[in-house]
């Protein structure tokens, strides 16, 4: 009788641990929820308005938002978000969250911006997970590869241009990492084609 | 509890009983994190920060748990902390929680937590759990700086890197190059690197403790031989 009752009590008190733990985190949850979503509102928005200068569109970009789905060209088997600036209703620039899906050390996820005419506005890299202190110079922070990507498209460089040197291309590959550079040069590349092909159903 | 008892948790959070060094919990985060000065110091602050709220709360129900239900008393108890402490920072520090972000639920991977509710504040007072976390996370984080400046320096021969990511703008001249045109060692940024240089450090400190000791045994020699 004696251990059942032991037995009870100390499962009610884990019970009741549970529940105030619980309680206590659902409680934050409750009460950050709202100012998390807007802080990483406000983080997207300020990548974006890198990107896509704030003076140049007048609508929401942040709502403004077409999903599109595209495994081949886009690099996701899930639908990619793409934020359109416009300017008194004319298209302005799109912004393509796309993914190189074959880096080093598995997905990267970039922002690749295109004006209405085809040509890079810039890219950035959102999410990664390539090798610390080689892999990661993709990084803004780190170095300014990623900025040279800028004002490119898909005639500037010719397609045999879009690979890293060590491919006979055109761009920078780094000491030691090859295989990050070559993945997001080759998204980027996918990308722009992606949006050639598809450029006046975006706007819609 | 008297001073000199404070004295002495100190002493044993800091050195003696070094959550790193000594009893050798927390490795995983430990040498996944140690890998710039900065990094070591984020991971090493909010584990800090955990240690104390998590020994503070296991010391105030210390006497309500029963001994056979301690154990998940405690891992709820450490990952409601954690749990309340990445959705705070997320919140009301988002800069700082876009670089410790990735951290913080690496602490609850951090044995030493447990460690210290299960040894310490599931049988001391309030005050003394406070300072013992206080000290054992500050011990930890000396030592993940520690490591963190020595792989940076091999590493990519720099210091202080991307420290205005966590201090702001005015430190990004903190930062400083010491071998130009370095052109990085891989290995000490690379896990392997870590457990070499982690492996260095003990022997140091053991090399020191020896030290210490022989020069104790000589003292209390002469002695003996000065009232003999």
């Amino acid at each position: 009788m004696n251990i059942v009752r032991n037995m009870i009590i100390s499962a009610v008190l884990l019970g009741l641990f549970a529940i105030t733990g619980t309680f206590f985190v659902s409680y934050t949850h409750e009460n950050t929820i709202e100012r998390i979503n807007k802080n990483k509102r406000q983080a997207l928005l300020k990548t974006l308005h890198v990107l896509i200068s704030p003076k140049d569109h007048d609508n929401d970009i942040f709502t403004d938002i077409k999903k599109v789905t595209n495994k081949d060209l886009l690099g996701s088997k899930k639908p990619v978000n793409i934020y359109r600036a416009r300017k008194n209703n004319n298209p302005v620039a799109v912004i393509i969250n796309s993914t190189a899906p074959d880096g080093y050390n598995g997905n990267i996820e970039l922002l690749v911006a295109i004006r209405y005419n085809g040509e890079l506005a810039g890219v950035r890299v959102v999410q990664h997970k390539e090798t610390p202190g080689l892999g990661d110079a993709i990084e803004e922070t780190r170095s300014d590869w990623i900025t040279k990507f800028k004002h490119l498209s898909l005639t500037n460089p010719e397609k045999k241009g879009w690979a890293v040197k060590r491919d006979g291309g055109e761009f920078d590959q780094f000491t030691g990492a090859t295989i990050t550079p070559r993945a997001i040069v080759k998204a980027v590349h996918k990308t722009l084609t992606y949006y050639k092909k598809h450029r006046d159903s975006l706007y819609e | 509890m008297s001073d000199t008892n404070y004295k002495q948790i100190i002493n044993n959070g800091l050195w003696v009983n070094n959550a790193a060094f000594v009893q050798l919990l927390g490795l995983c985060p430990l040498l996944a994190v140690s890998n710039t000065v900065i990094n070591g110091l984020g991971l090493g602050l909010a584990t800090t920060l955990t240690l104390v709220a998590s020994n503070v709360m296991v010391s105030l129900i210390r006497h309500w748990v029963r001994p056979e239900i301690r154990i998940p008393v405690f891992v709820l108890i450490i990952a409601s902390t954690v749990t309340i402490i990445e959705l705070s920072m997320n919140a009301w520090f988002h800069e700082l929680y876009n670089i410790l972000g990735i951290f913080i639920p690496l602490i609850v991977t951090n044995c030493a937590i447990i460690a210290r509710a299960e040894a310490f504040a599931s049988k001391n007072s309030v005050s003394s759990s406070l300072i013992d976390g206080l000290f054992m996370g500050l011990g930890f984080t000396a030592v993940l700086v520690t490591l963190g400046a020595m792989r940076e320096l091999i590493g990519f021969g720099t210091l202080f890197q991307q420290a205005h990511l966590m201090f702001g703008e005015a430190a990004r001249d903190f930062s400083f190059t010491l071998f130009e045109n370095y052109r990085g060692y891989l290995l000490a940024i690379l896990p392997p690197g870590a457990f070499i240089g982690l492996g260095f450090l003990i022997a140091i400190k053991n090399i020191i403790d020896k030290k210490h000791q022989a020069r104790d045994k000589v003292v209390s020699a002469e002695t003996v031989e000065v009232t003999g």
